[in-house]
C-alpha cells in the first residue's frame, strides 16, 4: 500500500527519468509540468468535494443496478475497492468499508439461504440436491419449504445477490472516502440547522459507547457483575442521564457562541419562502406518484421538475434568514468534476449496454450459460478508476515515512509532537537536484 | 468592561438567592479572578456575565449586567457572542465540530464573518494559542491541555472584548496548567483582553490576577480589590500566602518568586530543625507486608502500550502518590490493580490475587477504587439507599456504609439525592461506599478535582487516618500539594514508564513541576507543607 501511494505522490519513477537525463536545460519545467498532473497530497485546500466521492459512488452503483452480469459486478467490486485502498484517510468513518464489504456478503449469503430453503420461482432442470420439504396449510399457496434445488435457481439468486451485495459496497466506498461532518456543511443554508443536529449526533455517539464502558467498568468496582443484559440495563440509566447533561451543557456553549442568530427578514419573504418549499414539496410527491403510477406519466415528469424548482428556490429563499458564513468550503474544481464525471461515465456506458445488449448484461440462469465480460462495458467499468490516480493522496499513519509513527493516531491523546510529515517528505524531493548537481 | 449594578440571583424553588447585592465594575483589560469556597456561587456569577444566567439556566436576575454597554436582560447569549467569550468547566462539551481548524472558526461563523477575515483570525489564533501543528487534528485525539487552549482559542476568534473560564486548570497537569495560563497572560497583555475567571486551585492562578473578586459566603456581598490585601481576608489560600501568613510578611507575598525574596529570616529561624521529626506520624507501613504488587507489568489498550514494565510495591499503611502528565498511564496502573485492564505482559497481585481473574465481589473486599468521576460509582436515588445497596454488595452488616458516611459527611441528610451534593460530599460518599468492604488497598483517581482547600484539608485527614489504620493508598494526581501532604512515596510515571519512585521529599523537592509551593520557597532546605512550618515554628516560640 505504501509503496503504491508514494510512487503516485513525488512525480516518481516518470519525473526522474525525464530529469537525470536532461537536467541542467529545460527540464525542471518539464519535471513541474509533468508533476502537476499527478495528484497531490491532500491538505484542507485541495480536499476533493464530498459530493464528487458521493456522485462517482453512486454512478457506480446506478451501473450496479443495470447489470446481473456477475463478471461486471465483480469488476465494479474491485474497482471501488482500489479506489478506496487507493484514497482512503485515516478518519474513523474510513474504516466503515470493511463493515460494508461484510454486510455486502452477508446479503448474498441470506439470498443465497432464502432460495435453498424457500425454493426459486425460475423453473430449473438441473437438480444438485433435494431437501424433505415441509407441507404447508392451503392458505399459504404459493410458499414452499424445502423440495428440490436447482442449479439455475441458485445461479439466479446469486447473480441477484451480487447486484445487492456491489449496491451496498458502492455505498461503503463512498462513505469511507467522503468526510461526513464536510458534505454537510455543502448544505444550502437553510438546511444548516439540521445539519448540525447530524453532527453533534455524530460526535456523541463515540461519547455514549465511552460512557457505557466506563460505568460498566464502575460496576465491577462496586462488586457486581459487568457483564449480561442486567449489567448494560442497569447502567442505561446513568449513561442517558449523562448524555441528557452533556447536551444541555453543548446548548448552552453553543448558545453562547452565536449559534441561532438570525437576520431579519421581511414578513413577505418569510411567507413566500414557505409557500414555495412547501409547495414545491407537494410537487414533488405528486409528480413522483404520478411517475410511477399507470396512468398520469404526462404530467408526472413536468410537476416534479416544476416542484423541485420551487422547492430549491424556497430553500435559497430561506438561507436569507441565516447570517451564517462558512469557513473553507470545499471547492468543487477540476479534480472533483473528473471523479465526478468518471462515476456517471460508468453508469451512462452501463446503462446503454443494458438497452444495446441485454444478453451480455442479464446473462440468462435458464439455459446454464457462462456469462462474457463485454468489451466496452469492461472499459466502461474501468473508467471508474479515475479517481485512485485524480484524487488528492490522503495523509495517513504509516505511509508517510517514520517520522509520525505513533503520532496522530486517534488513540496518541497526548502526544504533541509534529504531526506535518508532508513538509519532510517535500523537503526531500526538493532536495534531489541539489543532490544531482553535487555528483556530476 | 463589565458592570454588575445591585445584582442578585435566585434559582426556582430555593428560599435564598445564590449571589446577592454583587455591585462592582471589572475595568478593561484586566485579568480578575473570582476566589471563594465551593458553593458560594461563582459559577452563577460568571454565567451572568455571558447571559447564560438567567436566559438559560432560568432563576431570576435582579439589577442589572452590562458588558460593554450591552444589558444581558436584553441581549440573548447569542446576541452577546461577539463580545463575550466563556469557556465551561468540561472543555469536551464545549465542542461542536470535530476538527481543531472548524472549531476555532465555528464562532466565527455564526456571527457570519466574511471568509476572508475569518482565515486570517484562525490562522492568527493558531500562532497565538500554539495550535499550528494540531489544526488538522481531531479533537478527541488531543490531551487535556490542548483541549482547553483549542476551547479558549475558539471563543477568541470572534475577538471578544471579555473572556469568561470556569476553571480552566482544574484538570491538567501542572505543565499543561502553565501553558493555558500563559496564553491567557498573553491575552491580557497584549490584546487587552478583560478576563474573568474562577478557579479552585489558587497556588496556580493567584500571582497571575490584577484583581481578585472574593465570594466569602454563601450569600454575602463580595469584594473586588488587590489581590494580596484581599487574600489577608480570604477564606481560601494557597500554600504561599499561608506561608506568608505565619512568617507574618506584609503585604503577602503572591509567588514563589516574592516569597523566595523575603524568605531569608524564615530559613534562619527553621535551620536547626528537620521536618521529618515534625511530620505527622503515621504507621509507615512499607515494612508491612504488600497489599499490591506489580511486576513488570505491561498493559496495552488497543494498539498502543500504555504501561511498559511498571513495578510497583504497595505496602500495608503505605500512602503512595502517582504522578506524571496527562495520558501518562496513571488511570491505567489503577485500572490494572483493580483488574479493569488484564496484562499484557508481567504480573499484578493485589493481597495474593490477580485482579482480573476474580470476581467483582471478591475483589471488592482487597481493593477499592474511588473513579476520577466519583459520581460513576453512585447509582441509588438517595444516600441512604446507596448505602444499603452497598451493604449488600459487600455482604457487610447493615449500617455500615451509613456509619461511614456520618463520620465522613457528618450531618448528611438520609433523603438527599446524590446528584445534589457538592463535589466533595460525593467523593466522601463514593469513599463510604467503597470502604463498606474495608478494602486493605483504597486507590483514588483524582480525589481534589473541583475541591476547595477546606473540602481538601477534611480528604487529607480522612486518608490520614485510614493510612494509620492500616490501609495502603494509592492516589493518581496533578495536585502536587495534596501528594506533598500526604504521601509517603511518590512515583511519577511519563510515557508509561516509571521514571521516578522515591520517599516524597526526595523525589518532589528535585523536580521543578512536581515541587510544592513551600519546597520552591524554602528550597534547599526539605520542607513541603504549611502545617511541618507551622509545628517547627510553634516549638521555637
Amino acid at each position: 500500500m505504501s509503496g503504491r501511494t508514494s510512487d503516485t505522490y513525488d512525480g516518481g519513477p516518470a519525473g526522474r527519468g525525464t530529469g537525470t537525463g536532461t537536467y541542467d536545460g529545460r527540464a525542471p519545467g518539464a519535471r513541474y509540468r509533468l508533476g502537476a498532473l499527478l495528484a497531490p497530497r491532500e491538505t484542507r485546500a485541495n480536499a476533493l468535494h464530498a459530493g464528487a466521492w458521493w456522485i462517482w459512488a453512486l454512478g457506480l452503483a446506478t451501473a450496479a443496478s443495470r447489470t446481473t452480469n456477475p463478471l461486471l459486478l465483480l469488476l465494479l467490486v474491485a474497482v471501488a475497492g482500489y479506489v478506496v485502498a487507493a484514497r482512503r484517510g485515516d478518519a474513523p468513518w474510513s474504516r466503515s468499508y470493511g463493515t460494508f464489504l461484510r454486510l455486502g456478503l452477508l446479503v448474498l449469503v441470506i439470498r443465497l439461504l432464502f432460495a435453498v430453503v424457500l425454493g426459486s420461482p425460475i423453473p430449473g432442470t438441473q437438480v444438485l440436491f433435494t431437501l424433505p420439504e415441509v407441507p404447508l396449510p392451503d392458505w399459504a399457496q404459493g410458499v414452499r419449504l424445502g423440495g428440490a434445488v436447482t442449479a439455475e435457481g441458485l445461479l439466479f439468486a446469486l447473480y441477484d445477490g451480487m447486484k445487492l451485495a456491489t449496491l451496498l459496497v458502492c455505498v461503503g466506498a463512498a462513505n469511507a472516502l467522503a468526510n461526513p461532518a464536510r458534505l454537510l456543511k455543502s448544505l444550502p443554508g437553510a438546511l444548516y440547522e439540521a445539519g448540525v443536529a447530524v453532527v453533534v449526533a455524530m460526535t456523541f455517539a463515540p461519547n455514549l459507547v465511552a460512557d457505557v464502558q466506563r460505568l460498566r467498568a464502575a460496576r465491577r468496582l462496586r462488586g457486581r457483575n459487568d457483564r449480561g443484559v442486567r449489567a448494560v440495563l442497569q447502567v442505561a440509566l446513568p449513561v442517558l442521564e449523562g448524555a441528557l447533561e452533556r447536551s444541555v451543557a453543548l446548548a448552552a456553549a453553543m448558545d453562547a457562541r452565536g449559534y441561532g442568530r438570525s437576520a431579519r427578514v421581511p414578513r413577505r419573504v418569510r411567507l413566500t419562502t414557505h409557500v414555495l418549499t412547501l409547495g414545491g414539496l407537494l410537487g414533488v410527491c405528486v409528480g413522483t406518484y404520478a411517475l410511477l403510477a399507470a396512468e398520469g406519466a404526462r404530467f408526472g415528469l413536468p410537476l416534479l421538475l416544476l416542484g423541485l424548482a420551487a422547492a430549491m428556490a424556497g430553500l435559497r429563499l430561506g438561507g436569507r434568514r441565516a447570517v451564517r458564513t462558512r469557513y473553507r468550503p470545499d471547492r468543487f474544481g477540476a479534480r472533483a468534476w473528473l471523479v465526478g464525471g468518471s462515476g456517471v461515465a460508468v453508469a451512462a456506458v452501463m446503462i446503454w449496454t443494458a438497452a444495446a445488449d441485454p444478453a451480455a448484461a442479464h446473462p440468462p440462469a435458464v439455459p446454464l450459460t457462462a456469462p462474457t465480460l463485454p468489451l466496452a462495458a469492461t472499459l466502461g467499468v474501468l473508467v471508474g478508476l479515475l479517481p485512485a490516480v485524480l484524487a488528492p493522496v490522503p495523509e495517513r499513519v504509516g505511509n508517510s515515512g517514520p517520522s509520525t509513527a505513533g503520532a496522530s493516531g486517534p488513540s496518541a491523546a497526548g502526544s504533541s509532537g509534529p504531526s506535518t510529515p508532508d513538509t519532510g517528505r517535500r523537503r526531500a524531493v526538493e532536495k534531489e537536484p541539489g543532490d544531482r548537481e553535487r555528483k556530476p | 468592561m463589565i458592570r454588575f449594578e445591585q445584582v442578585s440571583v435566585r434559582y426556582e424553588g430555593n428560599e435564598a438567592p445564590v449571589i446577592r447585592d454583587v455591585d462592582l465594575t471589572v475595568p478593561e483589560g484586566e485579568l480578575a479572578l473570582l476566589v471563594g469556597p465551593s458553593g458560594v456561587g461563582k459559577s452563577t456569577l460568571l454565567g451572568t456575565v455571558s447571559g447564560l444566567v438567567p436566559h438559560f439556566t432560568g432563576g431570576t436576575l435582579h439589577g442589572r449586567v452590562t458588558v460593554d454597554g450591552r444589558d444581558t436582560r436584553t441581549h440573548r447569549p447569542r446576541e452577546l457572542a461577539d463580545v463575550v467569550g466563556t469557556v465551561g468547566q468540561d472543555p469536551l462539551a464545549h465542542f461542536v465540530t470535530d476538527i481543531v481548524e472548524d472549531e476555532l472558526a465555528y464562532g466565527m461563523e455564526s456571527l457570519g464573518l466574511p471568509p476572508a477575515t475569518m482565515r486570517r483570525r484562525v490562522e492568527e489564533t493558531l500562532d497565538l494559542l500554539g495550535l499550528v501543528e494540531l489544526r488538522d487534528r481531531p479533537i478527541a485525539s488531543l490531551s487535556g491541555g490542548q483541549r482547553q487552549r483549542v476551547a479558549i482559542g475558539s471563543v477568541l476568534t470572534p475577538h471578544p472584548r471579555v473572556l469568561v473560564l470556569d476553571e480552566p486548570t482544574s484538570a491538567l497537569d501542572p505543565a499543561a496548567a502553565e501553558e493555558v495560563l500563559a496564553v491567557l497572560q498573553r491575552l491580557v497583555h497584549d490584546l487587552g483582553t478583560t478576563v474573568l475567571m474562577a478557579e479552585h486551585r489558587l497556588e496556580r492562578v493567584v500571582q497571575y490576577a490584577d484583581q481578585v473578586l472574593l465570594l466569602p459566603g454563601p450569600g454575602e456581598p463580595p469584594t473586588l480589590g488587590d489581590p494580596a490585601a484581599l487574600m489577608e481576608v480570604s477564606p481560601v489560600r494557597p500554600p504561599v500566602v499561608e506561608l506568608g501568613r505565619i512568617a507574618g510578611w506584609s503585604p503577602l507575598p503572591l509567588s514563589v518568586r516574592d516569597a523566595r525574596r523575603r524568605a531569608g529570616d524564615l530559613r534562619e529561624r527553621l535551620a536547626g530543625h528537620s521536618p521529618a521529626a515534625e511530620r505527622p506520624e503515621e504507621g509507615r507501613g512499607a515494612e508491612g507486608g504488600a497489599v499490591a504488587e506489580a511486576d513488570r507489568l505491561a498493559v496495552r489498550r488497543g494498539r498502543r502500550d500504555v504501561l511498559h514494565r511498571v513495578s510497583l510495591r504497595v505496602g500495608a499503611g503505605e500512602t503512595v502518590a502517582l504522578m506524571g502528565r496527562n495520558g501518562a498511564g496513571k488511570s491505567t496502573l489503577l485500572g490494572a490493580l483493580v483488574g479493569a485492564h488484564p496484562p499484557a505482559a508481567g504480573s499484578v497481585a493485589v493481597g495474593g490475587l490477580v485482579p482480573h481473574r476474580t470476581r467483582p465481589a471478591e475483589l471488592l473486599r482487597h481493593v477499592g477504587l474511588v473513579p476520577q468521576e466519583p459520581r460513576d460509582l453512585l447509582y441509588a436515588d438517595t444516600v441512604a439507599a446507596e448505602c444499603a445497596a452497598a451493604d449488600r454488595d459487600a455482604d457487610a452488616e447493615a449500617g455500615t456504609c451509613r456509619a461511614l458516611v456520618a463520620e465522613l459527611l457528618p450531618g448528611i441528610a438520609d433523603g438527599i439525592h446524590p446528584r445534589d451534593l457538592s463535589e466533595g460530599q460525593r467523593l466522601a460518599l463514593a469513599l463510604a461506599v467503597v470502604l463498606t468492604a474495608a478494602p486493605p488497598l483504597i486507590l483514588l483517581d483524582e480525589p481534589t478535582r473541583g475541591l476547595d482547600y477546606a473540602a481538601k484539608a477534611r480528604l487529607v485527614d480522612v486518608l490520614r487516618g485510614l493510612a494509620v489504620k492500616g490501609h495502603g493508598i494509592v492516589l493518581a494526581t496533578h495536585d502536587v500539594e495534596l501528594a506533598a501532604e500526604l504521601a509517603h512515596r511518590v512515583v511519577i510515571l511519563a510515557q508509561g514508564e516509571v521514571v521516578a519512585d522515591g520517599p516524597t521529599e526526595e523525589v518532589v523537592v528535585s523536580s521543578p513541576a512536581f515541587a510544592p509551593q513551600v519546597a520552591k520557597i524554602l528550597a534547599p532546605q526539605p520542607w513541603l507543607t504549611v502545617p511541618q512550618v507551622r509545628s517547627a515554628l510553634e516549638v521555637t516560640a
